[in-house]
């Protein structure tokens, strides 16, 4: 039993880089995700995803195949639609949601049309989404990197961003650094999905970040609990996805989000906040 | 007031017929052929005297092509059309049919003998070709996929078969074009000689290798007759569905595979994603050789916009990838 969970990691470097590439993912995006799902901006992070593909493709047609250029690329579009988004739910009537789905939806089909007018469609669609069995160094150092900024920031700004998540007027009455908390807090959102998107493709960057934090929400009640639940949770569904795409073959990144469904499901039915079971138990209690 | 409409119908007709039969007077031969290599085959042979149109084009892949109401008119407006034959265009018959085409078919196999690969492994989409199957024991080999034995349409990477197409192209076309008989002959005969020269030259270079590297592996099937004919072990990566995301399990299979049969050099195009075959190169020690081309021709500033280039690039491609 235990052989056969280490046994791929021995004999296969590919299969020790994944396995590191999520490590670093696991303790980078899902803390971003709890504050994303306490803010209620779970399906944010979702859009913010689709709105990194114009910038990566720019950056692949101005630089070819080169991580940091496509990664900036990113970074960048994905920043501007939630500052844009952002700044138009400020000055105009339009909530922050609307305006959000309005960019992100322009940048998607402008990331498509980028790409088909390059020419080969599904090849740049490989191309400029990684897939973890070939995480090679630069990705590697990429994502390792970017976690170890996101979660030094993190630390940094978990006072405001707390007390914001659950007393935004109070903060803003007692403390000036709101808006400078709000917008450190979407640089580490688009720097985690930028990380995801690089070095685990498109499925994962999202999955990664807001299922496993969706799933602590059933076991922890306060902040630091969710996200030690989100890491470790979001690290066995990558430990488990590997190992069943290894075994059963089935593609990886698919494989580690449906690991992570999984436990989301268990969590929603046996979870000890407020999971199903624990609901459905006292009413028998009551009726008996 | 038939009256009136046959007659007009039968002025039209006319002029048309006479149009048409003015233009053919000093126009070319209009040939259209599948695909892009039998197209550079037409061109070569034909010279001036035709005008192709190829269906599928450099880079295309006439496994999974569509054709668009512009094939249709080309052909419907053909003299003749030239196919590979061997199950290879299994959209021909439909599109010639719904076309309206009426001119001469020439098969550019006819008189190669077939080599036979799994259907399980490669699915050119058309039932239609089951005829081709030869009657043989393969389905009692109790193999886990469904594999049915056919023939391999890619007679074309055998120069020796190569030049058995340009017979067969230089035949139709005189068929078709008896004042240009000369013409064609004289082309062919030139063609023939460098296609001759090249198959020397393939061996040769091939010869040069050290037999125990003379293998590759590739997830492209279409090798089969190179492989015979000169001589190379080609050995396909098992279990890999090239179409998804590759698995683990994939990856590892490659991976045990190119170890355990020592294999030096790997080609596999058809992974589009470069970091994992470097990952497979990085692990294995193997070398990652370029593409080779197979089924269609690059487009004219690629390396094999023809079809002898595509065996001067292909040969080159495997010689700089197996010498030790």
């Amino acid at each position: 039993m235990i052989d056969a969970v280490t046994q791929p990691f021995i004999e296969f470097a590919f299969m020790r880089r994944a396995l590191a590439g999520c490590l670093a993912l696991s303790i980078g995006a899902p803390p971003i995700g709890v504050f994303l799902m306490l803010r209620r901006m779970s399906l944010m992070g979702d859009a913010m995803s689709h709105a990194i593909l114009p910038g990566a493709a720019i950056g692949y047609l101005l630089a070819g195949l080169s991580l940091p250029i496509m990664s900036l690329g990113g970074f960048a579009a994905g920043l501007m639609v939630a500052l844009l988004a952002g700044l138009v739910a400020r000055a105009t009537i339009l909530k922050e949601d609307a305006s959000l789905a309005a960019f992100y939806l322009l940048s998607l089909a402008l990331g498509v049309f980028i790409i088909s007018v390059k020419g080969s469609n599904i090849d740049l669609l490989h191309v400029l989404f990684g897939t973890v069995l070939a995480l090679d160094n630069a990705a590697l150092l990429l994502v390792a990197s970017i976690t170890t900024v996101s979660s030094v920031v993190l630390a940094l700004i978990y006072r405001p961003l707390v007390l914001e998540c659950f007393d935004p007027q109070f903060l803003r009455s007692v403390s000036s650094t709101s808006s400078v908390t709000h917008l450190l807090f979407l640089v580490l959102v688009v720097l985690n999905l930028v990380s995801g998107f690089q070095a685990l493709g498109t499925l994962m960057a999202v999955g990664i970040m807001l299922l496993p934090a969706i799933t602590a929400r059933f076991w922890a009640s306060d902040v630091s609990g969710l996200i030690i639940v989100a890491v470790l949770s979001a690290f066995a569904a990558c430990v488990a996805g590997l190992l069943l795409s290894f075994y059963v073959n089935v593609p990886t990144g698919p494989a580690i989000i449906l690991i992570s469904g999984a436990l989301y499901a268990v969590s929603v039915l046996v979870g000890t906040r407020g999971g199903l079971l624990w609901h459905l138990a006292p009413r028998k209690h009551l009726e008996a | 007031m038939t009256g009136v409409g046959l007659r007009v119908a039968l002025a039209l007709a006319l002029c048309l017929g006479l149009a048409r039969a003015s233009e053919a007077a000093d126009a070319k031969v209009k040939a259209v052929a599948s695909f892009s290599i039998l197209g550079d085959m037409v061109k070569t042979v034909g010279g001036d005297r035709v005008n192709v149109v190829m269906l599928v084009g450099p880079d295309g892949d006439a496994h999974v092509f569509s054709p668009t109401p512009n094939d249709a008119k080309s052909l419907a407006q053909a003299d003749i059309l030239f196919v590979n034959g061997l199950g290879f265009e299994g959209w021909m018959d439909r599109l010639a049919d719904a076309s309206g085409f009426k001119g001469l078919v020439v098969v550019a196999s006819q008189g190669v003998k077939p080599i036979e690969m799994e259907e399980g492994a490669h699915h050119h989409g058309d039932e239609g070709h089951a005829k081709d199957e030869t009657p043989h024991d393969g389905h009692a080999k109790g193999e886990d996929h469904d594999a049915d034995e056919i023939a391999d349409p890619h007679a074309w990477q055998n120069l020796a078969n190569g030049e058995i197409y340009v017979g067969n192209i230089r035949d139709a076309l005189i068929a078709a074009d008896p004042e240009g008989k000369a013409v064609y002959e004289k082309n062919a005969d030139a063609y023939l000689a460098a296609l001759h020269k090249e198959d020397d030259a393939v061996k040769a270079a091939v010869a040069k290798l050290p037999p125990e590297r003379r293998r590759i592996i590739t997830s492209h099937d279409a090798f089969g007759y190179f492989a015979a004919a000169y001589g190379l072990e080609v050995i396909a990566p098992e279990g890999v569905s090239t179409e998804s995301e590759a698995s683990a399990q994939d990856v590892a299979k490659i991976i045990r595979q190119i170890r355990e049969e020592k294999i030096p050099a790997v080609f596999l195009e058809n992974i589009t994603d470069r970091r994992l075959l470097d990952q497979i190169a990085a692990e294995t020690g193997a070398k990652i050789g370029g593409t080779l081309y197979s089924d269609a021709l690059s487009g004219s500033d690629g390396p094999a916009p023809t079809y002898l280039d595509m065996f001067k690039h292909n040969i080159g491609a495997l010689s700089a990838a197996l010498s030790s």
